[in-house]
């Protein structure tokens, strides 16, 4: 039952990054990112981890996604603009063979970590997360979150402060000579 | 329970999609959302090793991981807008001020 789901989802998952990456249009992309992400919120539930799901669903499909559509409407990309150039074929080549020289790399170094000391890592498995038992998964997350990482967690509210600083900043208007005011 | 090495050659697979995406075009906003592909796959392999291990401290990485990446993403489309306002095209090749 849960191979059939995640062989479902994790499909799901992976021909639509597939059609981000070789879509034409960015708007396209930017919708199959969305149901990407809305997969990926699938698999961490397969994973017992509902509130990183739920999180997820918020976070990248509510409020990242919502922002990359707000730009390519204010972009307004015209038809000439998002076509590809025609002339990049050995780029094309060459980011194809790196890509296909490094996941098999990747493939190896799990498969290698897996064979030295698998039975160690696969045998907590069976029997779910310990705190999981008595208490929902944000309950957990939150108990760990303000106990152990909160000065990470501090750290990030004053690292979002200073984002939205940057991108107040960064997205003004510049004041143009002639709007200095009705009394000239 | 289906072995974890299924949930992480997932990962890297969606990891070398974001990397390919990142390689091969050319418009500035498809290679943002390839870096956010990218970093979903680790997310994810945090996850899986967060639960075939039993405990809870990949999640909370993910939960920073996260908020990181909104930050960045406000920030990076920003940057994005400008460069479009101000050189009137959002593919990489033509802002090349500073190639030699």
């Amino acid at each position: 039952m849960e191979l059939s789901l995640f062989i479902v989802i994790g499909g799901i998952t992976l021909i639509s990054g597939l059609l981000v990456v070789f879509q034409k249009n960015p708007l396209y992309s930017a919708l199959f990112l969305i149901l990407t992400f809305l997969a990926m919120a699938g698999l961490y539930l397969l994973l017992a981890a509902e509130f990183i799901a739920i999180i997820q669903v918020i976070v990248y499909a509510g409020a990242v996604m919502v922002l990359f559509l707000f730009v390519i409407m204010l972009m307004n990309l015209d038809r000439e603009r998002y076509a590809e150039a025609a002339g990049h074929r050995i780029q094309k080549f060459f980011g194809l063979a790196m890509v296909v020289i490094i996941v098999p790399l990747i493939g190896l170094g799990i498969s290698t970590a897996l064979l030295y000391s698998g039975s160690q890592l696969g045998a907590k498995g069976g029997q779910g997360l310990p705190a999981a038992q008595n208490a929902s998964n944000a309950k957990a997350v939150a108990s760990l979150l303000f106990t152990d990482y909160l000065l990470p967690f501090e750290i990030t509210s004053v690292l979002l402060l200073a984002a939205m600083i940057g991108v107040v900043y960064l997205a003004r208007r510049e004041a143009k000579p002639d709007n200095a005011g009705p009394a000239q | 329970m289906i072995p974890m090495s299924y949930y992480l050659l997932l990962a890297a697979l969606l990891f070398g999609v974001g990397i390919l995406g990142v390689l091969i075009r050319r418009n500035a906003l498809v290679i943002f959302m390839s870096i956010e592909l990218m970093l979903n796959a680790v997310n994810l392999t945090f996850i899986t090793l967060s639960r075939y291990m039993g405990t809870l401290h990949g999640q909370i990485c993910v939960f920073f991981v996260m908020t990181v990446a909104a930050a960045e993403v406000a920030v990076g489309l920003a940057v994005i807008m400008m460069i479009f306002r101000n050189r009137g095209t959002a593919n990489v090749d033509e802002i090349n001020l500073m190639k030699w």
